[in-house]
């Protein structure tokens, strides 16, 4: 080693050499700082960039679910004068029971009378009463049988059902246009398209854009949405009722089974459950079960709830319980994150006392966690409640046309809903149905979550 | 009538709630001493509550599921054997409804045989003699139960204890309950996939690359049933689907948990979260109505052929909808490690974002490795999204732009629809689940390893 170079080295100090030096070495980590700190930067915009992408993806999911949405909640409708003309509802008065009759033959009696009702003209009813709005449109009474939606002659032949005293009387009603012209308004089909690729014939689009114009058919807000359940035959009138009602009995269900075995089950572990083999196999099943595909939970409800115990397909009834054993779970692992939370001086305090363990765990440790387990069952019915894939395979994906009074009938649900507009024909239509559903969808989530989250807010402790 | 009794049953066990809180107060003696008792009043009251209605319920409970099989076995004991034995199964229920409307008095339409009316007039006579003796034998045994429980107590019964191991045993009955869900799940699956396997053989499942199972009116197994081609399908879609949410995750984690003010940091993160709220379905038709189109026009941009369901726009979508899972997983394990080894690393001069790629995340490695894991599982088991986004093409190829066909499209696929239960092209969906199920269970059992040692390690 020559030593003689070193700067350190007193013997031959060269000031020069020395300053050139740490000229050199200040250079280098000036350089290399600079870079680092580069690096820093971009690091640090990536970082910020993830952050603008996660939300960004938010915002571009909500906009264009509502973009395409909420056109679909108006919907082209005309409001006419209709006179339930006895002339044309001929089918005798209704049935009433005889003395020496049995309730069998009364049943059979009214039955054909309800079929002599269904044979009646109620589609003349409509047209006269858009033609009397437009008389010049006498002509083309044809035409306007296609312009509303084909239920809505049953709808009067309900009304009348319910209530025979209307024959005779006038009364202004509200009927929806036929899906095919409401696509054709709102301006959903390409207008430039010839004839055969249309879905209304020309004199039927003619006679829409006029009525339009003369302010017959308006575009008002779409209360048959909430009211009426899904509907094949005529897609305009198609609602959510029935999903909606099917999807409120499964979270009964799910309320009255998972909530309070869960917390039952919680409690247990939590506070009683001896440490042994068997308790740390259930700790390590509950874990694994939360993770388990959903679509799992779907299979062991055809498996056993159809297959062996043969509960009928479609039910709220099935479905309510496989969705109940799916969000178990979620309810047993936060109702016990919510029971470590209470310190365990309020335990030892209940104890000194001359407390039993019962009494401590439901007087004092259970109230005081039940925020937290609220929020969480809260949460867990929102989880269950947004579920579809278990719901396919129990038969809840039927076409159901009615709305569901008891958790045994047939039902879908609305998500599943969602699912099944998407897949309709009648695109144009649906497309804004089904972001339609998937708003009303997204508004009840979302009040569920804010719930949980004003509960949680109002009653937290913070020990 | 079981509406009814349930009523009287429910008064019953008030009523008995009362007397068993009256009679300890009256053991209780003078000035109503309850110190001179064992239990609190209450418990006493609930004890005879307990023996009045327990008993009274079981009782019912059975009584309904005897009942349906006794009425029919009488309705039978009355039908001439000429006529039930040309019945089939649909005959004898429309049999059992026509003579359980006549003995209702609702009447049938057509005039009913006389066999008919005779069968009708011993079920109507049954019937009513049954329902009496159940609302005699339900309301002597709460009362018997009622009795028995009273006259039990005294001042020293330890009525605490009792009510309380009768709470202890009901806790454990639904503890049991997540238990048999899984004894559940693992064994339908099991029987249904031995089932598929006696058609099919677990070789060809396993190892076959063709899928094609064919229709189930034909009654056998003919096509091929070979896993691997939805494997493969899964493992693209899944693949995708964690290129998008890991690199995004892992970092909206670090920025948030090192780099954001408090303030951006209360409102990004629930925000963000909003994203694992949001049910699959949604996705998938987010993925359908907006993403897959829009792939389709880059695709055309660009001169390549992109289709609109394809394993690239389902696994895109999948990779949003994984980005919250994948965040805040790390964000909890990112703000557990030690502050100590932050401050060693920046007190030596590095910087913050070397400080974190050199000695926080190689120190939150296990844990992330298990969060990365838990996000893997999360996508394998995904349905609604691929059954809407990927198409439903069985066949192994390496295309991102095409459409695939994964296990979970397939379970839905060959449950729905008018499969045959008993088919093997519907059995077939039980071995995928098993499969599945097997799967996810393995990298759960992995994760949960790991993320639980990590912990330990700093704890």
């Amino acid at each position: 080693m020559s030593s003689n170079t070193s700067p350190l080295d007193q013997n031959v100090f060269d000031p020069k050499a020395a300053a050139e030096l740490r000229e050199q070495r200040k250079n280098r980590i000036q350089s290399s700082l600079a870079r680092r700190h580069r690096k820093e930067k971009t690091f640090r915009i990536a970082g910020f960039s993830a952050v603008i992408i996660g939300l960004a993806f938010v915002a571009l999911l909500f906009s264009s679910i509502l973009a395409k949405g909420l056109p679909a909640f108006w919907q082209s409708s005309m409001t006419v004068p209709v006179y339930f003309d006895p002339a044309i509802i001929n089918a005798g008065a209704k049935p009433k029971q005889l003395p020496n009759e049995t309730p069998a033959h009364f049943e059979e009696r009214f039955v054909a009378w309800q079929t002599e009702m269904g044979m009646v003209d109620w589609d003349a009813l409509i047209v006269n009463g858009i033609v009397s709005k437009d008389p010049s449109l006498e002509s083309q009474r044809d035409y306007i049988s296609s312009i509303y939606t084909s239920s809505e002659s049953y709808r009067l032949r309900d009304m009348v059902f319910a209530d025979p005293s209307l024959i005779g009387t006038k009364e202004d009603i509200k009927f929806l246009a036929d899906a095919n012209v409401d696509v054709w308004l709102a301006g959903n089909i390409d207008r430039s398209l010839p004839d055969d690729q249309q879905q209304l014939d020309p004199e039927v689009r003619q006679l829409a854009d006029k009525l339009e114009k003369q302010g017959i058919i308006q575009s008002t807000f779409n209360t048959n949405l909430f009211v009426t359940p899904d509907s094949r035959s005529s897609p305009a009138s198609s609602g959510l009722a029935g999903a909606f009602m099917g999807s409120l009995f499964m979270m009964l269900i799910v309320i009255v089974i998972s909530i309070p075995i869960g917390v039952a089950s919680a409690i247990y572990l939590e506070e009683f459950a001896p440490k042994n083999v068997m308790t740390d196999i259930i700790e390590v099943n509950i874990n694994n079960l939360a993770a388990v595909p959903s679509i799992v939970f779907g299979l062991l409800g055809a498996a056993i709830f159809i297959g062996w115990m043969h509960l009928p397909l479609s039910a709220p009834l099935v479905g309510g319980l496989v969705l109940s054993l799916m969000t178990l779970p979620t309810v047993i692992i936060t109702t016990r994150a919510s029971l470590k939370a209470v310190p365990p001086s309020i335990r030892q305090a209940a104890l000194g006392l001359g407390a039993s363990k019962f009494q401590t765990v439901f007087h004092h440790v259970l109230p005081l966690a039940l925020p937290g387990i609220m929020t969480g069952s809260i949460i867990g019915v929102a989880h269950a409640l947004g579920e579809t894939a278990p719901l396919l395979l129990i038969g809840m994906s039927a076409f159901v046309a009615s709305v569901p009074t008891t958790p045994l009938d047939q039902a879908t649900a609305l998500p599943v809903q969602v699912y099944l507009w998407q897949g309709n024909e009648l695109r144009n239509f649906f497309e804004g149905r089904t972001a339609a559903a998937i708003i009303v969808l997204l508004v009840l989530l979302v009040s569920l979550n804010s719930l949980a989250i004003w509960l949680r807010k109002k009653f937290e402790v913070r020990w | 009538m079981n509406l009814l009794l349930i009523g009287v049953l429910l008064a019953l066990v008030a009523i008995a709630y009362q007397i068993g809180l009256r009679k300890s107060r009256n053991l209780a003696g003078m000035g109503n001493n309850s110190a001179t008792l064992h239990s609190r009043p209450g418990y006493y009251g609930a004890l005879v509550a307990l023996w009045c209605g327990i008993p009274a319920f079981l009782i019912l409970i059975i009584w309904n599921m005897v009942e349906p099989s006794v009425l029919q076995h009488i309705i039978f004991n009355n039908i001439p054997a000429s006529v039930s034995a040309t019945l089939d199964a649909a005959g004898r229920d429309v049999l059992i409804d026509r003579v359980q409307a006549i003995a209702s008095g609702f009447g049938v339409t057509d005039k009913p045989a006389a066999y008919e009316i005779a069968a009708a007039q011993q079920l109507a006579k049954f019937e009513s003699i049954a329902s009496f003796a159940k609302l005699a034998v339900v309301l002597s045994a709460g009362l018997a139960g009622l009795v028995w429980a009273k006259r039990r107590l005294s001042q020293q019964y330890r009525a605490r204890n009792q009510v309380e191991k009768a709470i202890n045993v009901a806790l454990i009955l639904c503890s049991g309950v997540a238990i048999l869900t899984t004894i559940g799940i693992v064994m339908s699956m099991l029987s249904e996939a031995l089932h598929f396997f006696k058609f099919v053989s677990p070789v060809d499942f396993f190892f076959g690359t063709e899928w094609n199972p064919g229709f189930s009116t034909s009654g056998n197994a003919e096509g091929s049933y070979g896993i691997l081609p939805l494997l493969w399908g899964t493992f693209m879609v899944s693949g995708i689907a964690l290129l998008i949410a890991v690199p995004v995750g892992l970092m909206i984690a670090i920025y948030l948990a090192e780099y954001a003010s408090p303030n951006l940091r209360t409102w990004a993160k629930p925000a963000i979260e909003v994203l694992a709220g949001i049910p699959t379905i949604v996705y998938g038709v987010f993925a359908m109505m907006i993403i897959g189109p829009f792939f389709k026009m880059l695709g055309e941009s660009v001169g390549i052929n992109i289709n609109a369901t394809s394993a690239l726009t389902a696994g895109f979508v999948m990779g949003i909808m994984i980005i919250p899972f994948v965040s805040s997983l790390s964000d909890d394990i990112i703000t557990q490690v030690p502050r100590s080894l932050r401050d060693g690393s920046l007190g030596l001069g590095a910087t913050k974002s070397e400080t974190i790629r050199q000695v926080v995340l190689p120190a939150a490695l296990p844990g992330i490795t298990g969060a990365f894991l838990l996000a893997v599982s999360r996508a394998v088991g995904e349905t609604m999204i691929v059954v809407l986004a990927a198409g439903n093409s069985p066949i192994l190829h390496a295309n991102p732009f095409e459409a695939v066909s994964t296990v979970t499209v397939t379970i839905v696929k060959q449950l729905t629809g008018d499969t045959d239960f008993a088919s093997p092209q519907a059995l077939v969906a039980f071995a995928l689940g098993l499969t599945l199920f097997v799967i996810t269970l393995g990298l759960n059992i992995i994760a949960l390893y790991i993320v639980r040692k990590y912990r330990e390690q700093y704890e």
